[in-house]
């Protein structure tokens, strides 16, 4: 069956087409971040910049807070991911590897959890965090992350726990290790690819959550980068290039974690050792 | 079929590798100790599994059953400025819900809301299925390279993509502007997007179906790869040319996966807060709010609380009625699973 030229090529085609589409974007961030001034305002856009200035970047940089808010945004998100994948593991533990009454119904409260519309609930979270007096501090916010991303952690590790052969569990204990020597010794280190995948997703969450900060934290002390973010463009006028190596500030820390934990992620589950 | 509920969420972006890696479904045989699901069954005790669960059942109880239950009660509330400061509570019955519902402004928000989902699912759909057997269509070297392009737009951070998209779409300077005079639709050259509904609706919708389609596509690639290849060969012995052998092999393979996805993505376009929030304040004159933003700004944008309150209950309950219709049609595929 011979297909024709034609029918050969769009497909190519398309997808090279495609792949501009879907890069241009994040190309353009990076190349308005990396233009002067004057090539980011000409009247024809200069495409590829050939003049590489790294002044934008130092005058994000040298924005007010911008260390702080680095600190805060790094301690919010992994102080939430760490919680979530403690408690998640324990839950999830339980979920994949015992058979108790109202099991089913356990798991149906997280799968409903997950879906939580946490966007439309922030009026009441306020009023709670308010009335604790616990407003424009990082304490809520960990605590909320840690709720947001906590439903996926255990329902995604207790797949991954499920994959660990019992066989491996079963020998270490005949071998005289009680249930919980038997996890730490034998499961936990299986778990690592889930646990890389789980906190992948919660670092992504807890990053780059917007609607809870925006109401609970109104001192530019206690708030996060996507605020910061969000409210670049007006603080510094139209400075697109600041605005883009902002953005890109932001964007490359996800960037390379997505690429670096996906490929681990992967790997891990592939080489065989979890490989249900 | 895995339609693989358990690894997808509220963001658009997770790691696609876990998606596309099928985790075998939890198999509880081996604990399980005679006939029936008997409680005790692990040597820790009948109450280890209650143990491992509290502090995951504490957490969700206190930071998700509170506030929904505090969202109820403030619904019922006369909150304004005066009784936020002095710490007031005062009970209004009924009447912020029929103060809501009798209000033309909410009506107009809930119709606004539907078309937008609607529109915005709809597209990624489409696109996002067109992408995916396109993906799978593709020789190793060329899929490869649209996977990178996908995977980029989809772990781009949303306010950080937001920010990207107002630059794009400037008035002056904007990339977007110069493309279209420069293809000869020269009334472009300096257009507001931010100035009207339309337009600012336009540029939020590119915005998410263009961060929304990689989520679809690479599921539905990952989809089509679970099909045996004797079935398209057994097809094109009964004579079965591409589009046949598309309609009666690939497509009754993808559709509970297409099923499941388009209500994932009803569900979180219908509560997108920061695409639309960040990109114009749900401006100009307040004709691009949607339901979640229409609640923020009435709520602490305004100062009415208790009407916020009645807004965000009335949006969670519609949200709730589509989560459980969505878990229950997956879990009709699951049974065993659980």
């Amino acid at each position: 069956m011979k297909r024709s030229l034609m029918a050969r090529l769009w497909p190519n085609a398309t997808a090279l087409v495609l792949f501009v589409v879907f890069t241009f974007p994040v190309y353009w961030m990076f190349a308005t971040a990396l233009k002067p001034t004057g090539d980011i305002i000409a009247d024809t856009p200069v495409f590829v910049p050939t003049d590489i200035t790294f002044d934008h970047f130092q005058k994000a940089l040298d924005a007010d807070h911008f260390w702080t808010l680095v600190g805060n945004s790094l301690t919010v998100t992994v102080l939430a991911v760490v919680f979530s994948l403690v408690i998640g593991l324990l839950a999830s533990f339980a979920l994949a590897r015992m058979r108790f009454k109202g099991r089913r119904h356990f798991l149906l409260t997280f799968m409903i959890a997950q879906m939580a519309p946490w966007e439309v609930m922030v009026i009441a979270i306020y009023m709670i965090v308010r009335d604790a007096d616990l407003l424009n501090s990082l304490i809520p916010l960990t605590a909320f992350y840690m709720i947001m991303v906590l439903p996926f952690t255990i329902l995604t590790l207790r797949g991954y726990v499920a994959a660990v052969p019992k066989e491996l569990e079963e020998s270490a204990m005949v071998d005289g290790c009680t249930r919980r020597q038997a996890f730490v010794k034998v499961i936990f280190p299986l778990l690592a690819p889930g646990l890389m995948a789980t906190s992948l997703f919660g670092f992504i969450t807890a990053w780059n959550e917007f609607p809870l900060v925006l109401i609970l934290n109104k001192d530019a002390e206690k708030q996060t980068l996507p605020l910061w973010l969000s409210s670049f463009e007006t603080t510094f006028g139209d400075d697109w290039g600041a605005t883009m190596a902002a953005a890109s500030l932001f964007a490359i820390p996800i960037l390379l974690l997505f690429v670096y934990l996906q490929r681990k992620a992967v790997s891990g589950l592939t080489s065989g050792a979890v490989k249900g | 079929m895995s339609v693989q509920t358990d690894r997808t969420d509220t963001g658009t972006a997770a790691a696609p590798g876990v998606r596309k890696t099928d985790v075998p479904p939890p198999d509880d045989t081996g604990i399980r100790k005679g006939k029936g699901g008997r409680p005790a069954g692990s040597r820790g005790g009948a109450s280890a599994p209650y143990a491992l669960l509290l502090p995951a059942l504490l957490a969700t109880v206190i930071l998700l059953g509170w506030p929904l239950i505090k969202n109820g009660m403030l619904s019922f509330q006369n909150l304004n400025p005066r009784q936020l400061i002095l710490h007031l509570t005062e009970w209004r019955g009924f009447d912020n819900y029929t103060d809501v519902l009798s209000s033309a402004d909410f009506w107009k928000v809930v119709q606004r809301t539907v078309v937008f989902t609607a529109v915005n699912v709809v597209l990624t759909m489409v696109f996002g299925t067109l992408v995916g057997l396109l993906l799978a269509r593709l020789g190793k070297r060329m899929r490869l390279v649209l996977l990178l392009g996908v995977v980029l737009a989809w772990a781009m951070p949303v306010i950080a993509a937001t920010t990207v998209y107002q630059w794009l779409f400037a008035q002056r300077f904007g990339v977007v502007n110069w493309l279209l005079a420069k293809a000869g639709w020269t009334s472009m050259a300096d257009y507001n997007w931010f100035g009207t509904q339309l337009s600012t609706f336009s540029v939020i919708t590119l915005l998410i179906v263009w961060q929304s389609i990689p989520f679809v596509a690479i599921n539905l690639y990952a989809a089509t790869t679970t099909i045996p290849k004797e079935l398209y060969e057994a097809a094109s012995i009964d004579g079965a040319g591409t589009w046949k052998s598309f309609t009666s092999v690939t497509f009754p393979f993808i559709r509970p996966f297409l099923w499941a996805t388009t209500f994932l993505e009803v569900i979180w376009i219908f509560k997108a807060f920061p695409q639309i929030f960040a990109m114009n304040k749900g401006g100009p004159d307040r004709l691009t709010e949607t339901l979640p933003i229409y609640a923020f700004v009435e709520g602490p944008g305004n100062q009415h609380y208790g009407m916020g309150a009645a807004i965000s209950f009335l949006t969670i309950l519609i949200l709730l009625a589509l989560t459980a219709y969505y878990l229950r049609t997956v879990l009709k595929q699951e049974e065993d699973e659980l």
